[in-house]
Order: structure tokens, then C-alpha cells, then sequence
């Protein structure tokens, strides 16, 4: 606090340091009940079960697959949406909201609905989809998407368009433009956007329970087993999985925090 | 040769209509005018950035009004400098080679001479983060350059400089000008600038653009 500040001002400053203080309190004080409810010994029990392990490696694939699509997805949108003008883009931007505000129940019984019209009919003839694991994918990317597609769109808005005009007065096309000049300084954008597809994709469940089922060893993912787990009044294991998957989430920020910091990002 | 033949352009509130001038092959023209007139505008239109609801720009007797700034071949150093923060200097000033895929040894024996030329051949293997204000003015205009333009757009290059900056960078636009003929359009607030660089003066006034060169300056 600077020494010119008066007392008025550290109110102010208590004021919103209360309001931070009651939120942090709410995050970790989750944390720590998960964390004091469970032993060790639980944890470890959870970890030998053939089923929950299953679902974590099927969790840790499906999610580390939809977060690389997602953003492989979300960086053309992104920049179209952010450098060019046409008819009915209001329209498309209202249309790469909706899987962030729509029920992720709606999500769920949307894709199996879609999946039993005749194109999804003709789909499932070459790639059977629904309640097997590509439609575990498919329902973790229909809403992550939308979150790095969001992302995106922040980062090649923040990225000045005026280098990327040099370039194309130096005799660069577009496309040229953009692989050289304006894509290598999205890296730390791309990297958010993945790690919040990631995340999105780790935690689906609504969508998953409905279009690819809750078969153990099959289409079981992480909050699957929460689930299950609960139903069956299980809350020791319920509360073992819920730790691994904050112990997963927690691992893979940091790795990749690390892995941007080194990168200059 | 660079001439604007009854350009109109509409932008939100901005207007421009029926402006036309000429800057003739090898002149220096200096074009000054108040803050917000439209002087980027200018240049973008030029570059082939922007384009006019009406008229024509030809360049050298070409008419480009409907060419991509890629076709134009004009050579734009834009205010700010505005250089590419991933790229090394070197690989800047070689950028409009290696997109016309020029060989290797060409590339870098362009990027060696323009080193010299600008006095930044020490800089070549650093980032624009690394640069001082008069650096990235030069590596601006060396990565201009590359491609032998025959036309050279500047947007206030030298607003950002020190006294002493300031002077040295006039006496280099000076000397690229003499070496290589190149037709300047150059964008500035300052009357010291356009007295001490161009061969042609222009004004930008109430929508118009006059030539109001003094004799003293006159070729």
C-alpha cells in the first residue's frame, strides 16, 4: 500500500480483499473437506479397482483428444471471427454460444436424437458412434469447443492486425500472412484455450451419461464413477475419484503453465 | 509515379471525396496535415489496404484500384514501426524474398547489403523486444526495402525518436533515397522534416490535398 493512501482507501481496499478472502475461502475449504473425508488407504483402494482405473485412463485420453480437436478447431474460427466481416456474422457468433448456455442434459439428448437420423443413421453405419467411446469424444467436444473457440477469438483480437498488413504489402497471401506472422504469437492463446478444453472436457458428465451410457469398462468416465459411485452410496470412493480428478486437473496446469513459461509465453 | 485520381471513401464518420494529387517518379513528397485528416488513410489506400467507393490509384502508369496490396509492390513502413515479434530482424528484412521464394543465398545476401545500408547488421539475430525506438525504425524500413520497390510509403517514421536519433535517421532517408531512386510518399506533423527531406511538399487541408512546395525546396 503506497504511504500517501488514507484510511478511506484501505477500506476500500479491505472491502474487495473480503470479498476475495470469502470466495478463496469457499475454493479450499471444497478442497480440504474432500481431502480430510478420504484416507489414504481410500485413495488407494480407489486406485486398485480395475473399473475406476479404466475410467481415469478413458477420462485422461478422451479429454487430452477433445482439448487437441478443440483447439485445432477453435484457431481457424477464432480468426475468422476476428478479422473478417460478412453477412449473418452476428448470427454465426449467437450459434458458437449455445453449447455454452444451453443444459448440458440438452447437449446430451441432442446428439443421441441426431444420431438416430437418417445421417446419423448413415454415420453410425461406418463409425458406430453412440454409447461407444468416440461419442464420449463427441459429447466432450460439442460444449469444450465452444469454450477454446471463445478463447480464440480473445487472443487474434489481441493480436495487432497491423504486422499482418506489412506482410501482406511485402507480397505475402493471406494464408502466408497468417502461418507466419499472426499464428506464432498465439501460442500462449492456444495454450489457455486447451487447457480450458481440457478441463471442460475432464468434468463432462451430463452429456456422456445420456449419449454414450454409464457402462463400467466401457464407456465409464471419471464423473461417471462419481456417480455411480454415490448411487450406490459409496461416498468414501466417490469422494477418491473426485480427489483424483482435482489431482489431475491441478498436474496438468501446472505442467503446462511450466511448459508456457519456458516457451516465453 | 504515384496518382490519385477523384478518390472517395466513406469510413463510419470519416469522409473523403474527389481527392486527387500526383507525386511524379523519383520525388520525395512529404505530406503534412492535422492530427485525424485521414494522412494513414492515405497510405493504406495506397498500399492497397483500404479501398475507395470511387476513383483511381495508378503507380507508374498502372491503374491498381483493384489490385491486392501483394500485387501493388509498394514498400510500407506503417507508424510504430510495427514489426513481427516472432521473427529475428534478419528474417524480417528477408521476409518479402522468402515469400517469393528467392533462393537462400540471395535472400541472405540482400538482408547482408541492407545491413549495411541501415547500420543494423550487428542486429540481425534479434527479436524487435530487444530493439531501441531508431532500431525498429530501421529494421522497418530495411524489411520495406527488401524487395526493391519502386514506391516507399512512410507513416511518421521518426515521431518516436530522440533530437539526435531523429537527425541521423533523416540523413538515412536521405541516403536510401539518392541509392535507390525510390518514389517516397512520406506522412509527418513535423514542417522540419518536410523542409529537410522533401522535394516535394504536400498539404493536406480541408479534404484536399495541395502541392505547396517552396521554391527553396523545389528541384
Amino acid at each position: 500500500m503506497s504511504p500517501t493512501s488514507d484510511t478511506r482507501d484501505r477500506g476500500f481496499l479491505l472491502v474487495l480483499a473480503l470479498f476475495a478472502g470469502l470466495y478463496i475461502a469457499l475454493i479450499v475449504g471444497m478442497l480440504a473437506a474432500d481431502a480430510t473425508y478420504t484416507t489414504p488407504g481410500d485413495l488407494l483402494a480407489a486406485l486398485e479397482s480395475p473399473e475406476i482405473r479404466y475410467a481415469a485412463k478413458l477420462s485422461l485420453i478422451t479429454s487430452t483428444i477433445t482439448a487437441l480437436l478443440s483447439v485445432w478447431f477453435a484457431i481457424p474460427i477464432g480468426y475468422l471471427l476476428s478479422r473478417t466481416n460478412f453477412p449473418g456474422k452476428a448470427l454465426i457468433d449467437g450459434i458458437l454460444d449455445i453449447p455454452i448456455v444451453l443444459p448440458p442434459m440438452v447437449i446430451g439428448l441432442s446428439l443421441l436424437i441426431l444420431f438416430q437420423t437418417s445421417f446419423g443413421q448413415a454415420i453410425e453405419g461406418v463409425l458406430p458412434i453412440t454409447y461407444r467411446i468416440p461419442s464420449v469424444v463427441l459429447a466432450q467436444f460439442a460444449v469444450a469447443c465452444a469454450f477454446a473457440v471463445r478463447t480464440m477469438r480473445v487472443t487474434f483480437d489481441q493480436i495487432p492486425q497491423r504486422p499482418e498488413q506489412v506482410a501482406l504489402t511485402l507480397g505475402a497471401t493471406r494464408a502466408q500472412a497468417f502461418w507466419r506472422v499472426t499464428l506464432p504469437q498465439a501460442g500462449s492463446g492456444a495454450l489457455s484455450a486447451g487447457l480450458l478444453a481440457w478441463a471442460r472436457a475432464l468434468g463432462e458428465f451430463g452429456p456422456i451419461l445420456v449419449f454414450s451410457g454409464a457402462t463400467r469398462m466401457r464407456t465409464e468416465v471419471l464423473p461417471t464413477t462419481v456417480w455411480l459411485e454415490l448411487s450406490t452410496g459409496n461416498l468414501e470412493a466417490a469422494v477418491a475419484v473426485s480427489l483424483l480428478m482435482v489431482l489431475a486437473a491441478i498436474s496438468v496446469l501446472v505442467t503446462a503453465r511450466a511448459l508456457g513459461a519456458r516457451k516465453g509465453w | 509515379m504515384i496518382r490519385f485520381d477523384s478518390i472517395a471513401l466513406t469510413q463510419g464518420s470519416f469522409h473523403l471525396s474527389n481527392l486527387s494529387f500526383e507525386v511524379p517518379t523519383g520525388a520525395y513528397a512529404v505530406l503534412m496535415g492535422p492530427t485525424g485528416c485521414g494522412k494513414t488513410t492515405i497510405l493504406e489506400l495506397l498500399c492497397g489496404l483500404r479501398s475507395p467507393m470511387l476513383g483511381s490509384i495508378q503507380l507508374n502508369d498502372q491503374d491498381v484500384t483493384q489490385l491486392t496490396p501483394a500485387a501493388r509492390g509498394v514498400g510500407y513502413v506503417p507508424q510504430d514501426a510495427a514489426l513481427f515479434p516472432t521473427l529475428t530482424v534478419g528474417e524480417q528484412i528477408g521476409f518479402s524474398l522468402r515469400v517469393r521464394r528467392l533462393p537462400d543465398p540471395e535472400v541472405s545476401a540482400r538482408v547482408a547489403e541492407l545491413g549495411e545500408l541501415l547500420g543494423i547488421a550487428h542486429l540481425l539475430a534479434r527479436r524487435p523486444a530487444d530493439l531501441s525506438g531508431g532500431e525498429r525504425q530501421r529494421v522497418a524500413l530495411g524489411r520495406a526495402l527488401a524487395f526493391r520497390p519502386s514506391i516507399l510509403c512512410l507513416d511518421e517514421p521518426l515521431a518516436a525518436l530522440d533530437e539526435d536519433m531523429h537527425a541521423e535517421m533523416c540523413n538515412l532517408l536521405q541516403t536510401v533515397h539518392s541509392e535507390t531512386g525510390v518514389t517516397a510518399l512520406h506522412v509527418t506533423h513535423s514542417l522540419q522534416e518536410s523542409e529537410r527531406l522533401a522535394t516535394h511538399q504536400l498539404r493536406f487541408t480541408s479534404g484536399s490535398i495541395q502541392d505547396v512546395t517552396s521554391d527553396k525546396a523545389r528541384p
